[in-house]
């Protein structure tokens, strides 16, 4: 059934359109600009679709927690560490890999026909709330059903932690 | 529907104009006030007590030309200007004014301002990238950091604020505070809850948003001694503006955010006519209190003010938020 775009849920189609229009947009400048510190600006804009995407699906909190982790900390994180690695920016593509040529493009094509195998053999429940997506509901199902994800992340969080304690155990002189 | 049109269009132009209006004037306000403690006028040849200054600024940002120096990052060195601005005047969207006075109150306000409160330190990375150019990536280097240091004890201390109220709706956090001076976050003396930790979080939470603005004593982004003007050095114009409006926005937010969470946000001390006008009356307080810290105490260095905020704020913040943890679940 053909649905025209001047119906409610034409125009909710159109704003999840848009979204995700963005997050790809954002996704594309990411992976093929030519200096660094754009390609972080491309994550930043596809990250901006994501979170519209997660308010656009009743859950305001994910959506500012998205925007508050991966802007303000990981892209922050990510731009630094690219100024301190290169300040000096050349508009040049490093040499490639191992996985580009044929080995990149197979993966590329296993990842992408698993994904579409997923998204046309998953059963989609349409237009169907599961919870009100408040603070509240949110904090219960993640300590009450979702507890083990909940432990999981606190560990590899922990991991990482380590990891920066073992890197920065040299100390300022090496 | 055009009604509601009409409606977000005019909260909209009002924000606007609110964080416009606030930004020109306070830098007089800034002016007059450094004046003040240095003993000399200020400015006074515009208008009566140079009251119009401001707007003579104004015109002559607008009417320079908007240099793009040889070798920056064009895209991105335009973007960022916009990028700073555009945050502060979307969390003014969810700032209660009044029991009436809000433009569209969400359960998670405080969350969201903490979120556009965060984008502003992409914008001053951006700026400073872009404009290729020593002082600026060192000066922006410099702000980002000491943002990302000072927006750790600010949630802690933010945690335990919404701890009390329960809630991160910010016309909740102050609901629950009415009733006179007594009952505001600020006081230990709460009406049946005795924490004496509150004093303490109010105390944190005021550093943390001088850092958090980049004022002085903690301006070491734009160290005019050090850095030439640190990251906007490169930007003319409306470039420059926008950066500086951004700066006394994120600054009008601060004393908003402090008043809703310690200072009982549109409550009258003594009971009487609760309503904007004591919002109003406590911001612009907070924010003579900002202009008198600024002239009054000298620039620190960079090491003690990430020393200031990684081996002393935290710390003290971690345990402030488990002791006023401890002390509901005990009362």
């Amino acid at each position: 059934m053909m649905k025209t775009l001047f119906t409610a849920d034409g125009l909710v189609g159109l704003i999840f359109l848009f979204n995700l229009g963005v997050t790809i947009i954002g996704g594309l400048v990411a992976c093929s600009a030519e200096r660094l510190v754009r390609a972080v600006v491309g994550l930043v804009v596809c990250f901006v679709g994501v979170a519209g995407t997660y308010y656009f699906l009743n859950s305001p909190f994910i959506a500012m927690m998205h925007v508050l982790i991966y802007i303000g900390a990981v892209a922050v994180a990510i731009s630094f560490a690219i100024m301190l690695a290169a300040p000096e920016e050349k508009k040049k593509r490093g040499p490639s890999g191992p996985l580009s040529g044929p080995a990149g493009l197979i993966t590329a094509l296993l990842l992408t026909s698993g994904l579409v195998t997923l998204a046309f053999k998953t059963e989609w429940t349409s237009f169907k709330k599961i919870n009100d997506g408040t603070v509240k509901t949110i904090g219960i199902q993640l300590l009450t059903n979702h507890s083990m994800v909940f432990e999981l992340i606190s560990i590899v969080l922990l991991i990482a932690i380590l990891g920066a304690l073992v890197i920065a155990r040299g100390g300022r002189g090496n | 529907m055009t009604l509601t049109f009409i409606n977000v269009v005019a909260a909209v132009i009002i924000a606007i104009a609110f964080v416009a209006a606030n930004a020109a004037y306070l830098v007089w306000a800034e002016r007059k006030g450094a004046g003040f403690i240095q003993r000399r006028p200020g400015p006074l040849e515009n208008g009566p007590w140079g009251l119009l200054q401001p707007p003579v600024d104004g015109i002559k940002l607008m009417t320079k030309q908007l240099l793009i120096p040889g070798g920056v990052d064009k895209i991105i060195f335009v973007i960022a200007p916009v990028l700073a601005m555009f945050p502060t005047i979307v969390s003014f969207v969810t700032i209660p004014f009044s029991e009436t006075i809000v433009a569209h109150n969400m359960n998670i306000g405080l969350l969201m301002i903490f979120v556009f409160g965060s984008m502003s330190a992409m914008a001053l990375l951006m700026g400073g990238w872009s404009s290729r150019n020593k002082y600026s990536m060192i000066s922006s280097v410099r702000a980002v950091s000491q943002a990302v240091a000072y927006e750790i004890p600010m949630l802690i201390t933010t945690i335990t604020v919404v701890l009390i109220a329960g809630s991160l709706d910010l016309m909740e956090i102050v609901g629950k505070q009415t009733g006179g001076f007594w009952h505001w976050n600020v006081w230990p003396l709460k009406a049946g809850l005795f924490n004496i930790l509150m004093p303490v979080s109010f105390l944190i939470f005021f550093v943390c948003s001088l850092a958090e603005t980049n004022r002085a004593p903690f301006d070491l982004g734009e160290a005019e001694s050090e850095l030439v003007a640190g990251f906007h050095t490169e930007y003319s114009s409306m470039g420059f503006g926008l950066f500086f409006m951004g700066e006394y926005a994120n600054i009008v937010i601060g004393a908003c955010l402090t008043t809703i969470l310690f200072l009982g946000g549109w409550d009258c001390p003594f009971g009487l006519f609760p309503g904007v006008w004591w919002f109003i009356i406590k911001i612009y307080a907070l924010i003579c209190t900002f202009i008198w810290i600024r002239w009054t105490f000298p620039r620190t260095t960079i090491y003690s003010l990430l020393n200031l905020s990684w081996k002393v704020l935290i710390p003290i913040s971690l345990f402030n938020l488990l002791l006023t943890a401890g002390l509901l679940k005990v009362f």
